[in-house]
């Protein structure tokens, strides 16, 4: 078996123990914590421990033995996890998520605080009195399983001397590891054998084979030819864990591989247990018979055969650890995830897409030809209908995903950000569960960390000033995610001291963004904010103020088809509301004529349409029109102009306006021949065979299997300039396909 | 124009030849993932005028590229019995309008000629090689210096 495709595996998992620990850290930390959650967490480090020393990652191990040895300090109570201790948890997880990284991309680096949390670990220790080792490189693996087997020395089992091959003592340059084998059933009859298998191990050094019987059906059922065993290798050996899967040949499928982090029975307990769980089930499920079979070609190992790891031992052992046990059960009944390529889903809905088309097609077809509405065919072509739009859901419900990881990342930054900045704040965190397609989970983190940093930064208060205007001292950030009518939406609140307006007003004038007497109202000083260029912390702290301001923000977010918007009270914090779609891949949309085209306009935009009077639009300028609406004046766009379709936009009285309204929260009217149809379109990506269009989003096919281009709204916007600023820097259309033609 | 790396000196490659704007082109055949006759496009805004508007070609959208409006020799009123010769190089697929496609040829590649100097220019520089066929000549397009290049101009 590919060693890349294990570590890829590998890689998978440590993410899912990432979560778990920070997980249990904050429930740690939030005091929430039973025995159980931090026996979860010791579990989570400790396994990746045990995967990392197999593949060869010498700093993820030596990080995690530290980081692991504190955790059993607290986990046996012989250290309270006070908040100093809390906090360096969870740096070291943060450490701990970089090394993994580390390890994956860069296995020659390693993250640059990693030296200074350890020696953090280490003092910890030192302090609670407890023995620690030289962090285990991997050719000292001896020296860290002496050091770990002393750790567990005071769980409740004495060493046992008949324990001969798993002594505390691992010779110089071996390591242990543990191969479960689980052959398939025609293991015999496809012309494998058994004996050379354990010829071949007792090469490598020596062993101990349990057997696990408990898949043995009764002797009625019973068929010889098929293999109902699985075996459980412990090896000693000076060869890698690439060498020791090399003795499988051919069925390193069926095997799988760890380091075994301390010697296996050197506090007593069953090898099976402490860590994952999925081998004390098997040693529980295993029923009566449980026989060791001695390594075939060691006379040593064969000393080692002994009823010691007999069931009632194992019966006896794991009630003792309790806790483990019931985690493990906790574990299984979240059932089996399944893990796939992404690039398969993705197929997957390109396809459904392309059959919502294809029905909508066929359903123009069939109304064309002029039959009878109540004829069985328009029946079924409803079912048809409603299927095809079930399985589009579906499907986007396996892109989706918890918004979870994205909010423990933000409680990552505010960690590392209070830090830095010296402040005292705590993010809230709420609707974790609130599902949204992976790519956008993927691309909101870098606009939410930028906008926690600024939070904290310029939002919050500090501790003193907090102090004097009668806040509690600590400052919250409330991060909050929730669905609301088809969109996601997520909010970031702070309790801080809400926008110094008169100081953006300043600010913004001084930039030359607005001039000096200008009269805004509150909320367009707020909007300021979102100006490209903008940052109003007086000294650029090397945090949040990096010359990329809320602009930035706002761009990546509308990029998404997305908005943002700003509300903030004086002395009392300001709120920022992200709205965005749940998917990425079809949205709601107005079809309407323009110069005998067919185009869509974003539903999420429009405000509403209208059929104005002629008393309703005014000449201003040579060309340009207004529309009074409500006592406001609207500009009025005529779109086939703009876009180059017409030379002369068609009469506005004539046509339909939509109101569409900016990120920047102005109105615009854009004037169309007619609208045709509302509907959700699927998307298209114009830019793989084309590029960027100005003023265009996207592509869409309509039920006529013709193109429909989705009008960019915001480019538009844009384009017509926005109180004379120029916002040029802000919309990219800096597409290349000039790229693929190499 | 520097040749393609696989045009090995004694391999016979394949070729389809059309006619667009009276004058015999060819491709290679391993560039051309259908041929289909020409329906109505959808214009796009801001566009290069050789590009004629985009397709649905089951369900991607691809811009169509009028050869002879790109190759300087006059735009095509394109009609039912016009031709669209879908193109693909490395991610981009183009369909490209031309008169009528003629047959495929099997051509050696030590009998293909380089384009003289002498015509050097406009649509000179979108010539890949000359081979003769039946005492006529045709061009081997050269792919990449046709498809539209995101127009950064008109942005």
């Amino acid at each position: 078996m590919p060693i890349d495709n294990l570590k890829d595996m590998f890689f998978a998992e440590c993410e899912e123990l990432l979560e778990q620990l920070s997980e249990g850290l904050e429930a740690m930390e939030a005091g929430e914590a039973d025995a159980e959650t931090v026996n979860a967490v010791f579990r989570a480090v400790h396994s990746i421990k045990g995967t990392a020393g197999a593949f060869g990652f010498a700093h993820l191990v030596g990080f995690t033995h530290h980081f692991e040895t504190v955790l059993d300090l607290i986990r046996s109570e012989q250290l309270t996890a006070e908040l100093d201790t809390m906090r360096l948890m969870l740096r070291s997880s943060d450490v701990l998520s970089d090394l993994v990284e580390y390890a994956r991309s860069r296995p020659d680096e390693q993250p640059a605080n990693m030296e200074a949390t350890k020696a953090a670990l280490v003092a910890i220790c030192d302090e609670a009195g407890a023995a620690t080792a030289e962090p285990p490189s991997i050719a000292k693996q001896s020296a860290t399983d002496a050091a770990e087997a002393a750790m567990f020395e005071p769980v409740a089992f004495e060493p046992s001397a008949l324990d001969t091959l798993a002594g505390l003592e691992l010779p110089q340059g071996k390591a242990r590891y543990e191969v479960t084998f689980t052959p398939e059933d025609k293991f015999f009859s496809s012309g494998h054998d058994f004996e050379r298998l354990l010829s071949e191990l007792g090469k490598l050094g020596d062993f101990t084979c349990l057997a696990d019987t408990s898949k043995f059906p009764h002797l009625e059922n019973f068929d010889p030819a098929m293999c109902y065993l699985t075996w459980v290798f412990e090896i000693e050996t000076e060869a890698t864990a690439a060498e020791v899967l090399d003795a499988f040949m051919f069925l390193e499928d069926f095997c799988s591989i760890r380091e075994l982090s301390m010697p296996p029975m050197a506090s007593g307990l069953p090898p099976l247990d402490l860590d994952t769980g999925k081998n004390e089930g098997l040693a529980l499920a295993a029923p009566s018979v449980v026989p060791e079979v001695s390594g075939a070609t060691n006379s040593n190992a064969g000393q080692t055969s002994t009823p010691k790891v007999s069931p009632s031992t194992v019966a006896v052992a794991s009630p003792n650890q309790g806790k483990p046990e019931k985690s493990s059960g906790a574990v299984a009944a979240k059932g089996p995830m399944l893990r796939v390529d992404p690039e398969r889903v993705d197929r997957l809905i390109n396809t459904v897409g392309e059959l919502i088309i294809n029905q909508a097609v066929i359903s123009q077809r069939i109304v064309a030809s002029g039959l009878d509405n109540n004829s069985d065919l328009m029946g079924d072509l409803d079912d048809f209908q409603h299927l095809a739009r079930e399985i589009q859901e579906s499907v986007m419900a396996i892109r989706a995903q918890p918004v979870k990881p994205l909010f423990q990342r933000m409680q990552r930054i505010v960690r590392e950000t209070v830090e830095a900045l010296g402040k005292d704040v705590v993010l809230a965190t709420e609707g974790e569960n609130t599902e949204v397609d992976k790519t956008l989970v993927e691309r909101l983190a870098d606009p939410l960390t930028h906008m926690i940093r600024n939070a904290i930064d310029h939002g919050i208060e500090t501790t003193e000033n907090r102090a004097s205007s009668g806040k509690s001292p600590h400052g919250t950030i409330r991060l909050s995610a929730a669905h609301r009518s088809g969109h996601v939406q997520i909010e970031i609140a702070d309790d801080g001291a809400g926008v110094n307006r008169s100081k953006v007003f300043e600010k913004a004038v001084e930039r030359g963004l607005i001039e000096a007497d200008a009269k805004l109202s509150d909320a367009e000083i707020d909007n300021l904010l979102f100006l490209p260029g903008f940052s109003t912390a007086s000294e650029v702290t090397n945090l949040s103020g990096r010359g990329v301001g809320m602009d930035v923000v706002r761009t990546a977010i509308s990029q998404l088809g997305g908005r943002v918007a700003i509300n903030s009270t004086p002395g009392q914090g300001t709120v920022f509301t992200i709205s965005m779609p749940l998917t990425l891949a079809v949205m709601d949309g107005m079809v309407v004529e323009i110069a005998n085209e067919t185009m869509v306009v974003p539903l999420s935009s429009i405000v509403e349409t209208i059929r104005p009077e002629v008393n309703d639009i005014h000449n201003i300028g040579p060309n340009g029109k207004l529309l009074s609406i409500r006592d406001a004046f609207v500009p009025v766009v005529g779109l086939a102009t703009m876009l180059g379709l017409a030379n002369e936009d068609c009469d506005p009285v004539d046509g339909v306006l939509v109101l569409v309204r900016s990120d920047a929260d102005e109105l615009v009217a854009l004037s169309v021949d007619d609208i045709a149809d509302q509907r959700q379109v699927v998307i298209k990506s114009l830019e793989g065979n084309y590029g960027a269009i100005p003023g265009i989003s996207a592509a869409t096919i309509l039920g006529d299997g013709r193109v429909a281009l989705i009008i960019d709204t915001e480019s538009i916007l844009n384009k017509i300039g926005r109180k004379g600023n120029d916002s040029s820097g802000s919309k990219e259309t800096a597409n290349e396909p000039a790229d693929a033609l190499g | 124009m520097n040749r393609p790396t696989h045009w090995d000196e004694n391999k016979t490659l394949e070729f389809v030849s059309f006619i667009a704007g009276e004058q015999s082109f060819c491709i290679e055949i391993t560039q051309i993932r259908e041929i289909r006759r020409w329906t109505p496009v959808t214009a796009l805004p801001h566009a290069d005028k050789a590009v004629l508007g985009v397709i649905n070609l089951r369900g991607a959208v691809i811009p169509i590229v009028d050869l002879t409006e790109q190759l300087s020799l006059g735009a095509s009123k394109p009609t039912e019995r016009h031709v669209v010769i879908v193109v693909t190089l490395g991610d981009q697929t183009v369909g490209l309008l031309v008169d009528a496609v003629s047959e495929i040829l099997a051509i050696d590649v030590e009998s293909i000629c380089d384009a003289p100097a002498i015509s050097r220019g406009t649509s000179g520089d979108c010539i890949l090689g000359l081979v003769s066929v039946d005492d006529e000549m045709s061009r081997i397009l050269a792919l990449e210096t046709i498809l539209p290049q995101a127009l950064d101009d008109a942005a």
